[in-house]
């Protein structure tokens, strides 16, 4: 297998403010988001991190992606280090989020154009993967539709297919699903099979089952900052379904309390 | 590295031009709006101090006195002597804000009152009561008139001696200030000031909206996770944005030195219709003073911005800027001409308005204007630094 991306031990501690901590229902002025987390995933597959809210896969993806910096441990991704080299893992993914947004005065033509030349594409190869990606998520008709007036499921659309405007090897995709239409949704997940296709390599965070269980080849569980499972879709659930697995592995971490 | 930073202004050039509204808000309607305020400002003030040509005010004189009545003659008023009421005419008319006359009323027995008072005897003098509405432009006007007739006939019976009296045919001039100097004098105390505020407000109208507009729409984020360095991010906005506040300012100027003259027409002893004697390269000087000012505050208010979570937290944070930058401008007007030690000229703000205070007064340095210049551009580095910093901080950016 040929390996693209190794985590090694990262972690990363989040300091409270006063608010948060009520928000938390907790006085520890430090939280550990993401602890000593290491996994690898190959070139050509799916890798899901699977988890419930506010387990840290969030904060993992954004390690990777280069957004904060970990507190201790490294992340290679196609051998540039997350925290030596963050512009050049910059140039080798795309980052998905619905945290990430386009500015609403431009239309998805000009911002597609705009962010090749700032990922230093060549503007004939911009041009001809722009009329590919607009026809396979039907933005060719709203090309020229200022933002702020598209639909949301189209704004999201045109999100994704300006982040892969740089075609990257690596894409990162926080809830690829989240808030997406069951149309968008739909065509979202095929996109990402086709793109594993193609050579690509997808890290997906979920929390829905049935997401990792359509999609993803490889499984890692987070639980509480920490990586409990991390294998084979087929070995993680070990005969059972995800869900029951899952909840298996939760109640055996955390003594039933729900 | 250059292509990105140019990708960027370009962006930012395309956001900025491409928004009709904006550009009407910043650019066009400062210096429009201020020039059409200041015109008629001016306009209505003008018009206050000129006597109505076609209805000019009447003066009704009770007990006209033989020597002066030739005077009366003289003034350009319809001049009434006999045939009213006084006490109606003070009544009645007078109050009215409308009216159109002023009433002066003579002791009887004038003449002779003044030939036999003695100013050394202690007694009141002769009076005489002029009754005029303060409201009315042309009573007002006529009760200027007829003041100053009445004073100068007094002094010309007891003319003892002149001050700067020009004697007829000689052009002797008593003030060795030429008018330029005057002018100039005026507008290194005024200038600055209004520079310095109004491209302070250009910059509030750009910089937080694009810094902390753009990371309150999560649309920076969208930027940061391209390979672009993050000084190039800084560079790029910084450049662009002081390219608006510049021509916001500019604007505003260039509506304040239009209207100028419109606004002066009120007060004739200002006199700027002498022609403005600076040359090329004093406003070659202060375009280029001017622009690093902008740099610098473009900078310290897109850190703020930065810092900010949100637009309007960002305005807020600002204010204590503006205080001080309208408090530096304010330093010319207490005098003393401008600073002479280079080593002031290193103090941001107050190095730009002294230079500029300088150019106005006739007395530009170009070392200090290069002092000046320099020293910015390294605040203006120094910011790009720390803008960088801070679009790398995860608790800059993302904290919510």
């Amino acid at each position: 297998m040929d390996e693209i991306i190794r985590v090694e031990g990262i972690s990363k501690t989040f300091t409270l403010s006063k608010k948060q901590q009520k928000i938390e229902r907790t006085n520890l002025r430090r939280k550990v988001a993401v602890d000593n987390l290491t996994f690898t995933a190959n070139r050509g597959e799916i890798f899901g991190l699977l988890g419930p809210n506010g387990a840290g896969k969030t904060t993992t993806l954004r390690m990777l992606a280069t957004l904060i910096k970990p507190d201790s441990g490294d992340a290679l991704l196609n051998g540039y280090s997350v925290v030596n080299q963050p512009e050049e893992v910059r140039g080798q993914i795309g980052f998905l989020t619905s945290e990430l947004k386009l500015e609403d005065f431009f239309t998805p033509n000009y911002l597609f154009d705009f962010f090749a030349k700032l990922h230093g594409v060549d503007s004939e190869v911009a041009t001809r993967r722009k009329k590919t990606l607009f026809e396979r998520f039907g933005i060719d008709k709203f090309a020229e539709v200022k933002v702020q007036n598209l639909s949301t499921g189209m704004k999201q659309k045109a999100s994704i297919v300006i982040s892969l405007v740089h075609d990257p090897d690596i894409i990162i995709f926080d809830e690829p699903t989240n808030g997406l239409d069951v149309l968008t949704a739909r065509t979202v997940t095929d996109y990402l099979t086709e793109l594993r296709d193609a050579g690509k390599t997808i890290i997906l965070s979920t929390h829905i089952f049935s997401l990792v269980e359509k999609l993803c080849d490889r499984v890692g569980v987070i639980i509480d900052g920490r990586l409990t499972h991390c294998d084979t879709l087929s070995a993680v659930c070990d005969g059972m379904t995800l869900e029951d697995r899952f909840f298996e592995i939760y109640k055996s971490l955390k003594g039933g309390e729900e | 590295m250059k292509s990105n930073i140019w990708t960027i202004v370009r962006k930012e050039f395309a956001r900025f031009f491409g928004d009709k509204a904006m550009v009407f808000t910043t650019i066009l309607m400062p210096g429009l709006l201020i020039y059409l305020i200041y015109s008629v400002m001016g306009e209505n003030i003008g018009n206050k101090n000129k006597m109505d040509a076609d209805h000019p005010a009447t003066v009704y004189v009770e007990n006209m006195p033989e020597s002066v009545a030739p005077l009366f003659d003289s003034l350009p008023l319809h001049v009434v002597t006999s045939g009213f009421d006084f006490n109606t005419l003070y009544v009645d008319s007078l109050k009215d804000k409308e009216c159109n006359l002023i009433c002066v009323n003579f002791p009887k027995d004038f003449d002779l009152m003044v030939k036999a008072y003695d100013p050394k005897s202690g007694l009141p003098a002769p009076n005489v009561r002029i009754y005029y509405n303060s409201l009315s432009a042309n009573s007002k006007i006529a009760f200027e008139a007829v003041r100053t007739l009445l004073d100068g006939w007094e002094s010309s019976f007891c003319n003892r001696f002149n001050v700067n009296a020009q004697i007829p045919g000689s052009e002797e001039s008593f003030d060795v200030a030429t008018s330029d100097d005057v002018l100039g004098d005026i507008l290194s105390q005024l200038i600055p000031m209004l520079l310095l505020t109004l491209m302070f407000s250009g910059c509030m109208a750009v910089a937080p909206a694009s810094i902390a507009g753009e990371k309150e729409r999560g649309t920076i984020a969208t930027l940061l996770v391209t390979p672009m360095s993050r000084h190039e991010l800084a560079i790029g906005k910084i450049l662009s944005l002081s390219t608006f506040a510049l021509l916001s300012g500019l604007s505003s100027f260039l509506g304040i030195i239009l209207s100028l003259p419109k606004l002066t027409q009120a007060d004739e002893s200002v006199n700027l219709g002498v022609k403005l004697s600076y040359g090329m390269g004093d406003y070659v000087m202060l375009l280029v003073v001017l622009l690093s000012t902008v740099l610098v505050m473009i900078s310290i208010i897109s850190i703020i911005s930065a810092y900010a979570k949100s637009v309007k937290a960002a305005g807020t944070m600002v204010m204590p800027l503006m205080i001080v930058i309208m408090f530096v401008g304010l330093i010319p007007m207490f005098g003393g001409g401008t600073a002479t030690f280079s080593t002031l000229y290193m103090i941001p703000f107050y190095n730009s308005v002294q230079c500029m205070s300088g150019v106005f007064a006739y007395e530009p340095s170009l070392s200090h204007v290069i002092i000046t210049v320099a020293s910015n551009l390294c605040y203006t580095a120094l910011a790009v630094y720390v803008l960088a910093r801070m679009f790398n901080s995860e608790r800059m950016m993302f904290d919510k």
